[in-house]
């Protein structure tokens, strides 16, 4: 019947309009009272992909159009020495976060699309450096994907770390989601962990396996530009662009295939279908999916108590619909979705600063920070 | 007579090489619409229709009219209002990292789709012209 009902739909929806399955729950909502509002800390940044503390008043920022910031007390400056950054479809500078042991180290992390290598085209790199002085020094390419292509699409990328010494980051499909999600041989669509000084822990799930790439620690994904370390659990807690429909928040598990392109809750641009099952046995389902997709970038848990009422819940960038969406989540479960800064533009990160404020990247703005109303 | 000669020769050969860099407009428009689907698509939609609001329609567009001003956009990217079919758009659109054959190539593709027409071929040479 659905089917039918589709179809004589789709007579009349001859726009581009599919059979979009049916929208997921829990409903979007507007706040009751805005108790809160923004200041801007950094402006005129097209796309601040990446944000990291240096401390409670400097902070780095990545453009990926592969320019790096640094600023303080409001004032931008561009650090010298990035490498070679291959901008290119969606791929350019991506993300950047401070290790762990920073403050004894100053080692600092980055990925970005990278031409290195000898096929034609680009792949997703993680860089690891140090700031000295407003240029990098020290840096050393700590893992290239390969193998390199001239598609734009899904690069990734975003760092986060557990508290065992490991470091995390995500490769997009790179466009070729018919081959690299599923196949461990191959870089993309992977979540990978590495020890904090690039070596590979010799506990990742597929290091024994002849062929594979040893660095791989998930893998079945599409595109991830959302990942944080759940501040309870110390999880890793990641989110993905689906394709039209079933974008996906997803707890990450070594050796977990967590299902592109086999199953999705999307289809095609194009409004025809991919797959039709949306589960099977042996692939990961979903903490949450949206549906319709908001096209998610960045991702943060409010761990302080600045914001009454805000402790706990995840907040993601919705480059789509051009709000930042606030989850409240119950074991696991998404039990209310809110629009925070609504219209506000595409929004492509957001972190929670050592201040315990929320810090949010917006294209074309720079970062906002959002200030409770006193 | 030999400096002639010389002449002769290299304006020969540049026109080959020119020939020869220059493919022909059906593998051209083949290869825009390749580039489309990776790199404009996701905004400009499926059928050129664009985003109500946010990003404009390429079928059937006024802007498109201008061919300079259209590759200079790809090229560079395109920043602040513009107006297309008597609707305003503010948004940005970043540089995509195409190379001069490839900006050629989905123009190519672009002029002659959804109800667009033209007897402009776009070359490879065309948008190398086209500076900031």
């Amino acid at each position: 019947m659905k089917t039918k009902l589709c179809l004589f739909l789709g007579v009349f929806a001859i726009v581009s309009s599919g059979c979009d399955a049916q929208e997921n729950g829990p409903k979007i909502e507007l706040p009751n009272s805005i108790d809160y509002t923004y200041e801007i800390v950094a402006d005129s940044i097209d796309i601040p992909w990446g944000l990291t503390f240096l401390n409670e008043k400097a902070f780095l920022v990545t453009d990926k159009a592969g320019v790096l910031y640094h600023i303080e007390n409001g004032i931008k400056t561009e650090v010298d020495g990035l490498p070679q950054v291959y901008v290119r479809g969606q791929g350019g500078l991506l993300d950047i976060a401070v290790s762990p042991d920073y403050a004894t180290t100053g080692t600092i992390y980055f990925t970005t699309s990278s031409p290195l290598g000898e096929d034609k085209g680009g792949h997703t790199a993680l860089y690891s450096t140090q700031l000295e002085n407003n240029t990098l020094v020290n840096t050393k390419l700590l893992y290239k994907g390969d193998y390199n292509t001239k598609k734009g699409q899904h690069w990734g990328s975003r760092i986060s770390f557990d508290d065992a010494g490991h470091l995390y980051f995500s490769i997009g499909d790179r466009g070729n989601r018919e081959v690299n999600p599923q196949d461990i041989t191959r870089d993309g669509g992977k979540i990978y962990r590495l020890n904090l000084d690039g070596s590979i822990p010799a506990d990742n799930p597929f290091v024994h396996l002849a062929n594979s790439r040893a660095a791989i620690y998930s893998y079945g994904h599409r595109n991830p530009q959302g990942m944080v370390t759940h501040p309870e659990t110390g999880e890793i807690w990641t989110h993905e662009h689906g394709p039209r429909g079933g974008d996906e928040i997803n707890i990450i598990k070594a050796g977990k295939n967590y299902g592109w392109p086999i199953i999705t809750y999307g289809i095609n641009y194009s409004g025809t279908p991919i797959t039709d099952i949306t589960q099977k046995e042996g692939l990961e389902q979903p903490l949450y999916y949206w549906l319709p997709s908001i096209a998610p970038s960045g991702m943060a848990f409010v761990t302080s108590d600045v914001y009454p009422n805000w402790k706990g819940d995840l907040f993601v960038g919705s480059l789509k619909f051009e709000y930042l969406e606030r989850l409240k989540i119950k074991s696991n479960k998404v039990v209310k979705r809110e629009k925070i800064l609504d219209s506000i533009g595409r929004v492509r990160n957001v972190e929670e600063g050592p201040d315990g404020f929320l810090y949010v990247g917006v294209e074309g703005k720079g970062i906002l920070k959002i200030v409770p109303k006193s | 007579m030999k400096v002639i000669f010389s002449f002769l020769f290299l304006s020969f050969s540049s026109i080959a090489i020119h020939l020869y860099q220059q493919k022909p407009l059906n593998q051209s428009i083949a290869d825009g619409e390749e580039i489309y689907a990776d790199f404009c698509l996701q905004c400009h939609m499926d059928n050129g229709q664009g985003v109500p609001g946010s990003f404009p329609p390429l079928a059937k567009s006024d802007y498109l009219k201008n061919i300079d001003q259209s590759i200079h956009a790809i090229k560079f990217g395109l920043k602040g209002p513009i107006t297309v079919n008597g609707k305003s758009y503010n948004s940005n659109m970043i540089s995509q990292g195409l190379d001069d054959e490839e900006i050629a190539d989905v123009m190519n593709y672009i002029l002659r789709s959804w109800g667009n027409k033209t007897d402009v071929i776009i070359t490879e040479d065309k948008v190398a012209a086209i500076q900031k």
